[in-house]
């Protein structure tokens, strides 16, 4: 396979053309999906009306596109790549397919942290984000420290995980019903992980947190990109690999975290997302950008699916990307039984 | 089984123990509730039946209630030793390895298609259920206990899933069933249950029969074949028994996990490594096990109720955690 070797000055970028040919053609998947998004809804819109709206005209639907469907659609691309990002960062660190922070339980702690900023204190945006950031940094923290001993790697700490994962959602289920009638409505919206109206207020802080999160993954993104090699390759190549992995689990929490305290807990999008994202690149490790770019398709077309799957009823968007990361993660095993 | 060794003395007092913590947690579930009862009242409820209202609540609510927890909490526990003996796995239980989400969803299924109008119609597909699901799970997961584990879980979630999104599409088809779909004792007081129960006693009876031979194919198969066990035919009627309980207690109580993974390590230290103890025990402990949970689900909430499949998660977690740092070393 053939590489691109972008050089100025300093900076040196290497490009495998596959990975240019997948990213070109995901855009375009992207677009398109993002575009059917706008589409969509209680009424259709035509091609025509969207552009209307986008450009800013467009009356009534298009303050309906504007204000509605568009900070929806973009939470969907954004909130799916990070997903993608941070399954991508933990495979990585874990080795393993199955160590995404939806299975080991940081989806849970994070929504558990931000069901303690929403019932305890008043629940602001930036509340519930540090909260639940929070609440993923000691998830992530109870699942390595229960596990060691065993090492990082291996089905133990996924087992593990899954149980902290029960314990979390047990608690979270509690402080839901335990909580006043108005805020457990609001919470229940999200509970099963949810976009259902969703709009720019929401969104704003997340855009920024995962900005600058995804900024500081890309500045470290050939270090990563070494560690995957294996570890003597990394140490011997000057990285060090024990603070990067430590930096690395913080933004993937992080990204985590912040998706977790908009949308609540969806499930899978992380666990798949970086597995399909490698297969497409066909990369050595888990690569972070096709990680990236597959969450975001898979999050949006999840999206789609929970929106016209029982047209009136709006199901949240956790319960479809459950029912097939479920099935994806089932053929996961059954592969690996085959190879075995 | 080292150092456990037991007099059968010392079994038998442990068992009449248990016994008496059943019979009183027990009386203490039946008064605890919106409305608390005294246990002296509860005794003379059910002994002498006066109609007040203390009594018609005792009598028509919590004894019913109560006794579903006795059964379900016994199927569930005993389905749970004989999948650890059976898969030598002490991380297998029917919760965890999906059996009970799949008799669970046949249930849902076959409501939504209106199929479920008897109580015998409910069991037959929750154990249809709970035997495609163990299939499933087992075909896919046999080569390692982690993984069998794995396998439940992503089973029961594709599951939860697809039932979550029917039960919103026909919400008044599941509307008695709003309790029952998260695992809780609440509200399934006045369905008929005599036909589940009465399948859970047989099916406990036939586990008592059958864990003589269980013990030794414990053993491994050649010794098992020595000793004389028809170690296929076991296998086979012990796989009948666990869909069978796991299934009724579904059908009872909804998808309720962790309890076979818990009872079973709890009894295994009193069994002191004999199954046919180790069966006894748990029919005894698992029930405790489930009015205590049972207890909690009425207590944690000022108001209203925690379904009890929420405290039993929040109980088993942690042994799970425990039983895969206990046994790493040894067998994962």
């Amino acid at each position: 396979m053939s590489a691109l070797v972008l050089r100025r000055g300093p900076v040196s970028v290497r490009v495998e053309r596959r990975t240019l040919v997948l990213v070109a053609a995901m855009a375009v998947v992207i677009l398109g999906l993002g575009f059917l998004g706008l589409s969509y809804g209680a009424t259709w819109a035509n091609p025509a009306k969207v552009f209307a709206a986008l450009t800013g005209s467009g009356g009534g639907s298009g303050v309906v596109i504007r204000e509605w469907r568009l900070p929806r659609v973009l939470a969907c691309l954004v909130f799916g790549a990070a997903l993608g990002v941070a399954g991508a960062i933990f495979q990585n660190v874990t080795r393993n397919p199955m160590g995404s922070p939806d299975v080991i339980g940081l989806d849970a702690g994070a929504y558990t942290g931000a069901l303690v900023a929403i019932t305890l204190l008043s629940g602001t945006s930036a509340q519930l984000t540090t909260a639940s950031v929070l609440g993923g940094v000691l998830a992530a923290a109870a699942v390595y420290l229960l596990s060691s001993g065993g090492g990082l790697s291996g089905l133990r700490l996924v087992v593990i995980g899954i149980a902290v994962n029960a314990i979390l959602t047990a608690v979270n289920s509690w402080i839901v019903l335990r909580a006043e009638l108005e805020v457990a409505i609001a919470a229940v919206g999200w509970s099963a992980g949810s976009l259902n109206g969703i709009d720019w207020d929401d969104v704003r802080i997340p855009f920024a947190v995962l900005a600058v999160l995804l900024v500081l993954l890309v500045l470290r993104s050939h270090a990563v990109h070494q560690d995957a090699l294996g570890r003597e390759v990394a140490v011997t190549t000057g990285v060090g690999v024990d603070r990067l992995r430590l930096w690395l689990v913080l933004i993937g929490v992080g990204c985590t975290a912040t998706v977790t305290a908009v949308a609540g807990p969806i499930a899978f999008i992380a666990l798949a997302a970086p597995q399909i994202g490698r297969r497409l690149a066909r990369a050595p490790g888990v690569p972070l950008l096709p990680a990236a770019l597959t969450g975001a398709v898979l999050l949006q077309g999840a999206d789609l699916l929970a929106q016209v799957l029982l047209a009136p009823v709006a199901l949240p968007v956790g319960v479809v990307s459950t029912a097939i990361g479920g099935c994806y993660l089932i053929w996961l095993l059954t592969k690996e039984v085959r190879r075995a | 089984m080292t150092a456990t060794r037991r007099l059968p003395g010392a079994r038998v007092v442990a068992l009449v123990a248990a016994l008496a913590v059943l019979v009183g947690v027990a009386v203490v579930s039946v008064g605890i509730g919106a409305h608390a009862i005294a246990p002296a009242e509860v005794v003379r409820a059910l002994l002498d039946h006066d109609g007040s209202s203390d009594h018609v609540v005792v009598r028509d609510i919590r004894v019913p209630r109560a006794f579903l927890a006795v059964g379900a909490g016994a199927a569930l526990a005993v389905a749970g030793v004989l999948v650890q003996v059976l898969s030598r796995n002490p991380l297998a239980e029917p919760g965890v390895l999906g059996v009970t989400a799949g008799a669970g969803f046949a249930i849902t299924v076959g409501s939504a298609l209106g199929a479920t109008a008897s109580a015998a119609g409910e069991l037959v597909l929750a154990v249809l259920g709970a035997v495609v699901a163990a299939v499933l799970v087992y075909s896919v997961g046999r080569r390692s206990p982690l993984r069998l584990v794995l396998t439940g879980v992503a089973l029961s979630s594709v599951l939860a899933g697809v039932s979550l999104g029917l039960r919103l599409v026909l919400p008044d088809v599941f509307d008695e069933y709003r309790f029952w779909s998260v695992g809780s004792l609440a509200g399934r007081e006045q369905s008929p249950t005599t036909l589940p129960l009465l399948a859970i006693a047989l099916a406990v009876a036939g586990a008592l029969l059958l864990s003589r031979q269980l013990n030794a194919v414990a053993l491994g198969d050649t010794v098992a074949h020595t000793l004389g066990a028809n170690v296929a035919r076991v296998r086979i009627t012990t796989l009948v028994l666990t869909t069978v309980l796991a299934g009724a207690a579904t059908a009872v109580a909804g998808p309720i996990l962790f309890v076979g993974l818990i009872v079973p390590h709890l009894a295994r230290r009193m069994a002191g490594g004999s199954v046919p103890w180790l069966v006894v025990y748990a029919t005894v402990l698992g029930p405790v096990l489930l009015l205590l949970a049972d207890i909690g689900s009425r207590v944690l909430l000022p108001t209203g109720e925690v379904p009890v499949a929420i405290v039993t998660a929040f109980l088993g977690g942690p042994v799970l955690i425990w039983a895969v740092r206990r046994y790493a070393a040894a067998e994962l």
